[in-house]
């Protein structure tokens, strides 16, 4: 076990795999100088320009050449930069790697990593701050994956490559320098699927995914503070999402809310409220709560920005009700 | 206009070119088939058809090895025979019956024979060059000599994934061969109508690739001048850009009477249909006039039993709607009610 951040956790995944399978390789604008992020650092020396490939701002056939790449027996890992950019790309994951397989009556498989560092971080404004998990979850043959702490960005990012499906990999912008104890071992993987107990509680269960895990978190310990027992489930999988997980937790605590950074409209939270409210309507001792953003453009000047932010207070005001009431 | 006893510019061993009569009468007897099921409602999805252009998949596919690849489009039947597709297995998929290339799953538009190198067709105009692209990108890194061929037509660039994927091939020297069918339409609308620019060959030229132009309805040149491209390509050339202007004889669907275009003109094309063209030169080289009747004879059996054998299959089961999605995450089957 070592305590690394989130970036070194990924970078570390990539690089063992690379090491493990000649086939998995990473493509993506900039990637030889280490990403964006520095995601990548340090890899362009190990594996070569080849398998750390920089590409053109090209990001239809860096997807669509991976799908390519991907029905020929290779392992792409695919970079976009940014989740919003990936939308350059939407036929090639939508069209062509989500189908694909089916389409061809499984002929073929296109196992490949889509990267798409998402959310809000630090005045980015409406093009370079978007979570569009939502859209992806709603596309049969995609898997969708929101890792919030370090050792999941290694263990589901090692598992999203070993994986035969397209997996959309959803890292936050914000969680990049997140430091989080690792475990050492090049097979340790997290699969794909099941949620995260990231704290217990009795009196309402908290589903959210990515950055607001730790959002939650924090609301969770207001609460506590209060007398309030929040059970705050992460995710980390929103296809196909750990039912079990929240429904045995909704069993016990009888109260539900959902939070995701993403617009509330839509957002992947409505399916859990929904899915939950069919099967457990008769449980629940008060009405499910959603919390996401407005459905506003993210704005670039901080005090317009953090209009649309989900905080620790606002979560544990709307508990507050849920658990009073 | 070529008349079909036209004296061509080059010599094709007469063997050779049987052979590729063949293949493109296959073609044409097997879309006829698929027209007739079309039309008659047995095929119930749109079957986008390739007469006129059949020149262009029989001379390009000869060149190819089994291990080599395709793409192509939703006018892609032509290709996938001329690699080796089974045209059984192609037409059960058209009816959507079980035993069809992809089970059903994809019909004419979806085609796929990974065994015989056939990647797929696609139901997105130019949706395949970067697939083809990245397949050719897979095999350098994979350091296997396949040769990538893309099929695409007019309509296709002024996509922006052409130019993307020409641009890349190029980059990254990838083993390619962008052949651009110039048939004269993007779906119902003239191309020359809604292309700006002297064309496709200048579009690739001007991203480092070599162009060419062929007669694409001469099939004996088709094969001449990819014969002499995969060998090159296959030696690390990188990728060349091939227009092979030919002609769509049909509508752009087979429901699609085309009033769009000049009656006249279209009909005239007829006179430089690909097949006759190829048959007026075998009967130059003394091909004696019953075996290129039975070459027609045979293909259209061999069209006829697929098609009744078709007709026979019996459809897929319910339950496989929900297979082949994916492993993670994939749907459970529930018998309705």
């Amino acid at each position: 076990m070592s305590v690394i951040s989130y970036q070194e956790a990924a970078l570390q995944a990539v690089a063992e795999e690379m090491r493990r399978d000649h086939r998995v390789w990473a493509l993506g604008e900039d990637l030889g100088r280490g990403g964006v992020f520095g995601q990548y650092r340090g890899l362009r020396e190990e594996f070569g320009p080849e398998r750390i490939a920089d590409t053109p701002i090209s990001e239809a056939t860096i997807m669509g050449a991976s799908v390519g790449a991907a029905l020929v027996g290779t392992r792409p890992v695919v970079e976009m930069r940014f989740a919003d950019f990936a939308l350059c790309a939407v036929d090639e994951m939508v069209n062509q790697a989500a189908k694909a397989r089916f389409m061809f009556g499984g002929q073929a498989r296109v196992p490949m990593v889509i990267r798409q560092p998402s959310g809000m971080w630090r005045s980015s404004a409406a093009q370079h701050s978007q979570s569009l998990e939502a859209w992806y979850a709603h596309i049969p043959g995609l898997v969708v994956v929101a890792p919030y702490t370090p050792a999941d960005n290694k263990g589901l990012l090692k598992a999203a490559i070993r994986c035969d499906d397209p997996v959309i990999y959803i890292e936050h912008k914000d969680n990049w320098a997140l430091e989080g104890e690792v475990p050492d071992d090049i097979d340790y993987l997290v699969p794909l699927g099941p949620a995260r107990l990231a704290r217990a509680g009795g009196d309402l269960t908290l589903v959210t995914w990515s950055k607001m895990v730790g959002v939650a978190e924090r609301a969770a310990a207001l609460a506590a503070a209060q007398g309030m027992e929040i059970e705050v489930i992460d995710l980390r999988t929103l296809w196909p999402w750990d039912q079990e997980m929240v429904f045995a937790s909704v069993a016990k605590t009888k109260r539900l809310m959902v939070v995701h950074e993403a617009v509330q409209v839509g957002g992947f939270g409505a399916e859990i409220a929904a899915t939950v409210a069919e099967h457990m309507a008769d449980v629940l001792t008060a009405p499910i709560c959603r919390m996401g953003a407005p459905r506003a453009p993210i704005s670039y000047a901080k005090p317009l920005e953090d209009e649309l932010r989900i905080t620790p207070e606002l979560i544990m005001a709307n508990a507050s009700r849920q658990i009073g009431g | 206009m070529p008349n079909n006893d036209a004296h061509p510019n080059h010599n094709i061993d007469r063997d050779r070119l049987v052979e590729l009569y063949r293949t493109m009468r296959r073609i044409r007897a097997f879309e006829e088939a698929a027209e007739k099921a079309s039309l008659s409602g047995q095929v119930g999805g749109a079957v986008h058809l390739s007469i006129g252009q059949e020149a262009v998949a029989a001379g390009v596919c000869a060149n190819l090895r089994q291990s080599d690849q395709i793409t192509t489009t939703h006018r892609g039947h032509g290709h996938c025979i001329a690699k080796g597709t089974d045209p059984g297995a192609m037409m059960l998929e058209l009816f959507g019956k079980e035993g069809g290339t992809c089970g059903g799953k994809g019909g004419s538009m979806h085609i796929a024979d990974f065994k015989v190198g056939m990647l797929g067709a696609n139901g997105v105009v130019a949706a395949g060059i970067p697939i083809a692209v990245g397949a050719a990108h897979g095999a350098k890194l994979l350091g296997e000599d396949r040769v990538v061929v893309c099929f695409f037509g007019d309509g296709a660039i002024n996509r922006g994934p052409f130019m993307e994927g020409l641009n890349w091939a190029s980059v990254f020297k990838l083993p390619v061969l962008f052949v651009c069918e110039l048939n004269g339409f993007a779906s119902t609308t003239h191309s020359d109508a809604v292309t700006a620019g002297p064309g496709a060959n200048a579009r690739a030229e001007s991203l480092g690739l070599e162009a060419f132009e062929v007669d694409g309805n001469d099939v004996a040149a088709v094969d001449a001048l990819v014969g002499d491209l995969i060998p090159r390509i296959r030696g690390g050339s990188g990728p060349s850009f091939l227009s092979a202007r030919t002609y769509r004889l049909k509508g752009h669907t087979s429901v699609d009477p085309a009033h769009y275009r000049d009656q006249e003109f279209a009909a005239a094309q007829w006179d430089n249909d690909p097949l006759a063209r190829a048959a007026g030169e075998l009967r130059r080289l003394g091909l004696p006039g019953e075996q290129l009747a039975s070459i027609d004879s045979d293909a259209a059996a061999e069209m006829t039993l697929v098609s009744d054998a078709a007709e026979a299959a019996g459809h897929p089961a319910p339950e496989q709607a929900f297979t082949d999605i994916q492993d993670i995450g994939a749907p459970v089957w529930r018998e309705q009610a």
